[in-house]
């Protein structure tokens, strides 16, 4: 074959999806930096006024960012530990040799296919009115009232539904991990009359490491980037309380009209999810060549 | 072990695992019970089976304009993705130069960008375009399938790249080739089927995404009746949270394509949600 016609198969089956790959991604993203050295609100008639690193020197000065910056990072932790707790329980749960497992796998890991806008609106009901009858009704009303109108609770709602939604996904991991262990390191350990806690502690958690580390960082990532359920269950409040970085770079932008700070908000948004991913990478490559 | 602690036992995963889906039942239960009866016992069964809150949602929510809506752009979207994905992939993975490298290399880089960084300008962006090209991409069901097929290929291309190198063995296209085939047919009558375990793979993730996603069609459509499910159940949601019965109705009625999904392909679904993550 020619090596002209090769470059044509080349370029008629890579062009098309990367004219649309470019368009999409491409453009928009260097546009978006370059969008976050100016001043602007958005309307193509007003002018765009050139202001350097301003925007990314007043985000230190901007105490709603910084107050966003903050509940973020409470919340991803708070969900980190959560959600792989509940995780890795239901998959020690359904790994057991009982025949409900199939059925119990299968209904835990529902949640996660039900989109996060509607995850939130069902329990924004449950919050809302559910929590006060059950409350009045059993007379547990520290417990149960309305989480959503007070902002240290709303924010553990927030966690709620979160883990309610994730658990079930990371299950499905740690179920992969569980099920790669070698039957002949259990056997020996039953062998030498091991109870169960003992086999937990010394042998599957320890092996189960690489599992824990990819499970820590996707939920790390999940829950940094998290914007439906936030939307549809607290919107924001009250009073701001619950407006996590996703919810606070689109408010900044569309609700605010500041398009420039609000993009530069945006652009700073990349690098931390950006580090994030890296250091997973890189710890995830070194421990499997370790391993 | 005895016998009937091991039964006690299988009854007491399926209970929890029922527990942990409560707030499923108690969306489906109060979407039949008057107002009255709602307030009396959140948690009871309903006293009569009355579809009224549900004829009502259907009504409110325009349910079947956007059912429609959604299954078109989620179907075309995740058949173009699979389509120019996997053609990308594998001609990337069999061209061994410094263009493929860095063109694959900028597809997985990408994958690291947040929709939020690139929101505002994708919108100016595609506004600019459609000024320019006589085509509209902004509030057209078009648009909004070309721009899912852009945030998503990169997942794909990656994936079926990694399944390309893995498991396609070269020397049947070499020998495909030696009989005179063409680069598109070898493509497309030998190595597309070969694909098809990971195809399965790339098109369960993308329904989930594609048919969940809510800030890109919110952003993009502004018209009434190109909405989505997830745009429908946003506005109707905002206009009837006072009435929680409807409210339940029409969030059940959201539901149940993605059980009817589940059904049918739960084993596929875990399956591919796994490979998707540990990749």
């Amino acid at each position: 074959m020619t090596n002209r016609m090769t470059k044509g198969w080349f370029a008629l089956f890579t062009i098309p999806l990367l004219l649309i790959f470019v368009t999409v991604v491409i453009i928009p993203f260097l546009m978006g930096i370059y969008y976050s050295f100016f001043d602007w609100d958005g309307i193509g008639a007003n002018p765009m006024v050139f202001v350097g690193l301003d925007n990314y020197l007043q985000l230190f000065s901007d105490t709603r960012f910084m107050d966003s910056a903050w509940i973020t990072v409470k919340f991803t932790i708070l969900a980190l530990i959560t959600v792989n707790i509940l995780g890795v329980t239901f998959a020690l749960l359904v790994t057991s040799a009982l025949k409900t497992v199939n059925a119990a796998r299968a209904m835990l890991f529902m949640p996660n296919l039900i989109g996060g806008l509607i995850l939130g609106y069902i329990w924004q009901f449950i919050f809302t009115d559910a929590f006060k009858i059950i409350g009045e009704a059993t007379g547990f009303e520290s417990v149960f009232f309305n989480w959503l109108l007070n902002p240290d609770y709303s924010l553990y709602a927030l966690v709620f539904v979160f883990t309610w939604q994730m658990a079930g996904y990371m299950m499905i991991i740690y179920i992969a991990g569980i099920q790669g262990i070698s039957n002949d390191v259990i056997e020996a350990s039953m062998i030498d009359g091991a109870s169960y806690w003992q086999r937990l502690r010394k042998i599957i958690l320890p092996l189960l490491m690489p599992s824990f580390t990819i499970c820590l960082f996707l939920t790390l990532s999940f829950a940094f980037k998290i914007y439906d359920v936030n939307l549809s269950l607290t919107g924001g409040g009250p009073v701001n309380s619950t407006e996590l970085f996703a919810l606070h770079i689109y408010n900044e932008i569309f609700g605010y009209g500041n398009y420039g700070f609000g993009q530069a908000k945006a652009v700073i948004f990349f690098v931390i999810v950006a580090a994030v991913t890296l250091t997973q990478v890189y710890i995830t490559k070194k421990r499997e060549v370790e391993m | 072990m005895k016998k009937s602690s091991k039964l006690i036992r299988e009854l007491l995963l399926l209970l929890g695992a029922l527990v942990f889906l409560s707030p499923v039942y108690i969306m489906v239960v109060n979407s039949f019970k008057n107002r009255q009866e709602l307030y009396e016992n959140v948690i009871a069964l309903p006293s009569e089976f009355s579809l009224q809150y549900y004829l009502d949602a259907m009504d409110k929510m325009n349910f079947m304009t956007a059912l429609g809506n959604s299954l078109f752009i989620t179907i075309t979207s995740v058949i173009f993705i699979v389509i120019l994905s996997s053609m990308t992939a594998w001609m990337l993975a069999r061209t061994d130069n410094v263009l493929s490298k860095i063109i694959f290399m900028t597809f997985i880089a990408t994958m690291l960008i947040p929709f939020q960084t690139l929101m505002m300008p994708l919108i100016q962006f595609m506004d600019t375009l459609s000024g320019v090209l006589p085509v509209e991409m902004l509030n057209t069901r078009g648009g909004l399938i070309y721009m899912h097929v852009g945030f998503n290929a990169g997942m794909a291309v990656f994936l079926y790249h990694g399944f390309v190198r893995s498991t396609v063995p070269i020397s049947l296209e070499e020998a495909a080739t030696i009989d005179g085939c063409t680069k598109f047919g070898l493509f497309w009558r030998i190595v597309f089927p070969m694909l098809k375990p990971i195809t399965v793979t790339v098109i369960i993730l993308n329904v989930i995404q594609i048919w969940n996603d809510f800030l890109l069609p919110s952003l993009t459509l502004t018209d009434t009746s190109l909405r989505t499910i997830p745009l429908s159940t946003f506005y109707f949601f905002g206009e009837f949270t006072i009435q929680w019965n409807l409210a339940m109705a029409g969030l059940t009625l959201t539901v149940i394509p993605v059980v009817i999904f589940y059904i049918f392909a739960q084993k596929h679904i875990i399956k591919g949600i796994g490979e998707g993550a540990v990749k």
